[in-house]
């Protein structure tokens, strides 16, 4: 039978795929069309089912129902090498790179290059050498060991991979979550040069802008279905997007600054404090009640600052009081006891102990204070949890399963539950929204208000400029290690940061 | 701190009350009873996701596979060697057989759920036990009483292991590395001690208090009850035992929710050479003599009991029953082979096999729950 191709068939077709886990269904009935050459957005809250998704696409799980079809075959994907031979590569959100290995080695991880069982090293060096100069970062030497480089390039690594397939496919997971704007940027360049070529992209990621920025079209999901498609990524207005993803109309607002009693005391009093080599003479001052944010670009030292005060990482100079009483310097024990909090950037590998069940990790730094010489009081610790569960919203409710089954935003609710049982006069929270939905953003800055209203002194550390502008009270801004500026919220917008960012990198 | 040391296990308390013994079996399969109203959505859930309660209980089926296991080589004893395996005095046997290795295997779980490993406590066993029976402590002993030689082995036991817990937690020494070190050189301080030669026992009261039976099972069997029961308390029922899972299931999400992970390190390899110490007094019980090779590989032994039993060897869930079950297994076979005069080479492979099964199977069944 001959056909002849219609300029707009489908690269990739899921039909009605359903994907049944024991007690839950984490996709419902899910269609998708990429079609090539496009930039097709998947949106949706954490839990709406994407990642699951992606899953059934690189192969890492078999839909109970449904189908999928590549040039209008149908196909069965059942492990993820199947998936690359038809052209389908993910990049996943979680860094998936092997630090021991060289830039090449991961490269092409799982298709190395060989001869008989021997590598052919340098063909791979020179390989891996061309992609990274098409992805502008020919300074990512192939034989660097991955391990030694900072996160954003890793990501690099990770897409450098996904192109050594010669894919027709690329699912980008969150992309841009460890990237800075420039580093965006670039990647938006990849991608344009990708979708020239007739690659299909399936970009997932929380941040309008993107969306707006190198969209086609959208595709939202929710609750494990598809809920609207074929939305043009420009022109959808986003209170009609969050309509869809949420179910209900939400408007993605901070919540109202409050004035700052005249006579707050000073929680928070950090002078002088450095670390060597990542940044130095910081100092601020915070008072119960007020939000101060840093901002600053990825490896500016922001998060360093947020773990050298807590004392997780042992300051070189100055010092950290809180209430007028002077911490040990590298001490996270008596940190924590001086009622400082911290929320960590990497929730899953610095926060949460994955296998155990919510309440354990709600009170993890307070399971001694329920317990009785040394006894602990389960009852009385999950009786707690749940309170704080059901006063913050946690979904699904039931503190007894184990969190790793929660969504990113749900974990961090967890993580700031931790710090409300624990009573915290000093909260610091890095990258509080990453990894969270457009609806529980929301809900998660209502409540670091709420805690601030509540007499807590709140830092807060984001790469989202607006964030940390609309957020705050105070802000700090950080470059290459310094403050260079210290001033009102309201006094300064998210182009003046910029300026100051670059100004201090320049200098 | 203190509370540790409180609720560490009662160091040599033989002949404790016969009641607790019967208790941790049946409750280290369910954790703690939730409030009532809220045990019906609990278990819904539970139900619901597939996923377990608590990362120490957990599975149920895991201790219940185990219990068949030891039922089905059971059934193979009592069909080969008929009565002369299903009495009293040989269940007996069997029990004193897996009572030295059952200590040092608890004081082992707490190490393992950490994360950690200790290859010393086989070595350290033999160190104590030398260090007790030596004529300067037996004097002391005369003088003051049995309870000097039990005191001795503990404290030379618990030191080793703080040695050990400070090369690893502030010492930044790989655990493999610091405890083969400790396996290497404690053996060699026996030697030393004793100059390759076997010190008997000769204090009659420690001979008296230690050997023989208590209520018609032997006092070693008693005292591996107590040190189980107390460990399974340790781990199931203190901060001390949440501190344990916590630092093993993720040391940095530990450490920044302000648990001191350096100090409780050390506390566990401490700990591990306490049992260590204990299993060296219950081998002087049993065999009346001290000797630098005492207790030699059995750390491999007790590594064996606690990976079958369902502790997971990277750390984050550790299992006090399984241990116990999976030392029980290990003891019944041998003296399945033992009644039925086979070869000890083909016990050894037959052990090897059971490590691989076991391991295999768990690892089927943690991979079919993480999916969830």
């Amino acid at each position: 039978m001959v056909t002849v191709d219609p300029p707009n068939r489908p690269l990739l077709q899921m039909r009605g795929i359903v994907k049944q886990f024991p007690g839950a269904r984490a996709l419902d009935g899910v269609d998708l069309d990429v079609l090539p050459g496009e930039v097709h957005c998947l949106l949706g809250q954490n839990g709406a089912g994407k990642s699951t998704l992606i899953k059934v696409l690189a192969g890492a799980h078999q839909p109970t129902e449904g189908q999928v079809l590549v040039d209008g075959e149908p196909v069965t994907i059942t492990n993820p090498v199947a998936a690359l031979k038809l052209g389908v590569a993910t990049m996943y959100q979680e860094l998936d790179v092997v630090g021991g290995l060289t830039v090449a080695e991961n490269v092409y991880l799982g298709h190395e290059l060989a001869t008989g069982g021997v590598s052919r090293r340098r063909e791979a060096h020179r390989r891996t050498k061309e992609i990274m100069a098409r992805l502008g970062h020919p300074e990512i030497a192939p034989g660097r060991e991955v391990g030694s480089l900072p996160a954003a390039a890793q990501q690099i690594v990770s897409m450098a991979r996904a192109l050594s397939h010669d894919a027709r496919v690329i699912v980008m997971d969150e992309p841009s979550a460890v990237l800075d704007s420039d580093e965006v940027e670039n990647l938006f360049r990849v991608v344009h040069q990708l979708t020239a070529a007739g690659v299909a992209i399936v970009y997932i990621s929380h941040r309008m802008e993107e969306i707006r920025a190198i969209g086609d079209r959208i595709t939202v999901l929710k609750d494990g279905r598809t809920v609207a498609r074929d939305l043009p990524a420009r022109d959808t207005p986003t209170s009609e997007l969050i309509r869809l993803m949420t179910g209900r109309n939400v408007e993605y607002v901070f919540p109202p600054s409050t004035e700052l009693a005249a006579d707050a005391p000073v929680v928070l009093d950090v002078q002088g404090l450095a670390l060597r080599g990542e940044f130095q003479d910081v100092s601020l001052r915070v008072r119960a009640g007020e939000i101060v944010g840093l901002a600053g670009l990825v490896g500016s030292g922001r998060s360093e600052i947020l773990e050298t005060i807590y004392g997780a990482r042992r300051a070189s100079a100055g010092t950290v009081e809180v209430a007028g009483k002077r911490l040990r310097a590298g001490d996270v024990t008596a940190a924590v006891r001086a009622g400082i909090g911290l929320a960590p950037e990497e929730r899953k590998a610095q926060g949460l102990l994955l296998d155990e069940p919510v309440y354990r990790n709600i009170t993890l730094s307070t399971f001694g204070r329920f317990a009785k010489g040394g006894l602990l009081d389960e009852r009385s610790e999950r009786r707690t949890a749940q309170e704080q569960a059901e006063a913050l919203d946690l979904r699904p409710t039931g503190v007894d399963r184990a969190i790793r089954t929660l969504s990113g935003g749900n974990q961090q609710k967890a993580m700031l539950a931790r710090w409300l049982v624990h009573g915290c006069r000093v909260l610091l929270l890095d990258e509080p929204t990453r990894g969270v939905d457009v609806g529980a953003r929301a809900e998660i800055y209502a409540l670091v208000r709420r805690l601030a209203d509540e007499g807590a002194a709140v830092v807060v550390v984001s790469s989202e400029i607006p964030e940390v502008l609309g957020l705050s009270d105070r802000v700090l801004v950080v470059s290459e290690g310094r403050v260079v500026h210290e001033g009102p919220a309201t006094a300064i917008d998210e182009h003046a940061v910029l300026d100051l960012v670059m100004e201090g990198s320049a200098a | 701190m203190s509370e540790h040391q409180l609720s560490a296990p009662p160091p040599g308390t033989p002949g404790a009350p016969a009641g607790p013994t019967s208790a941790p079996g049946s409750a280290g399969a369910t954790p703690v009873p939730p409030a009532a109203d809220e045990s019906a959505r609990v278990e819904r859930v539970a139900r619901g996701t597939g996923s377990r309660r608590g990362g120490a209980g957990g599975g149920s089926a895991r201790i219940l596979g185990l219990v068949v296991a030891l039922a089905a080589i059971c059934v193979v004893g009592y069909v080969t060697a008929g009565s002369r395996f299903a009495s009293i005095d040989n269940m007996l046997v069997i029990l004193s057989l897996a009572s030295i290795i059952g200590v040092l295997s608890i004081g082992m779980t707490f190490v393992i759920t950490a994360g950690g490993i200790d290859l010393s406590v086989g070595s350290v066993l033999g160190l104590a036990s030398v260090w007790a029976t030596t004529v300067a402590t037996q004097t002391m002993a005369d003088q003051y009483g049995w309870i000097v030689m039990v005191l001795c082995a503990l404290a030379v036991g618990t030191a080793a292991g703080v040695v050990n817990g400070v090369l690893i937690a502030y010492g930044r020494v790989v655990a493999f590395i610091a405890t083969l070190a400790m396996l290497v050189a404690a053996r060699g301080l026996a030697e030393l001690i004793a100059q390759r030669r076997t010190q008997l026992v000769n204090v009659q009261s420690f001979q008296d208090t230690l050997r023989g039976d208590l209520l018609g099972v032997p006092k070693i069997v008693w005292i591996f009850a107590v040190v189980a029961v107390a460990g399974w308390f340790l781990l199931n029922r203190t901060t001390f035992g949440r501190r344990t899972v916590a630092v093993g299931g993720n040391p940095e999400a530990a450490r920044l929710a302000g648990i001191a992970v350096k100090r409780h390190t050390m506390y566990l390899y401490a700990l591990a050479g306490l049992a260590a110490g204990i299993a060296a007094v219950m081998m002087l019980g049993r065999t009346g003599a001290g000797s630098s090779t005492n207790g030699l590989l059995y750390e491999l032994d007790a590594i064996a009991a606690v990976v079958v039993g369902g502790t997971l060897l990277s750390g984050g869930r550790g299992t006090i029953v399984g241990t116990v079950l999976g030392v029980l297994i290990f003891a019944t076979l041998t003296n399945l082979f033992v009644q039925n005069n086979l070869d000890s080479s083909v016990q050894q492979i037959a052990k090897g096999a059971i490590i691989v099964v076991a391991v295999l199977l768990q690892q089927r069944f943690t991979s079919r729950t993480a999916r969830t």
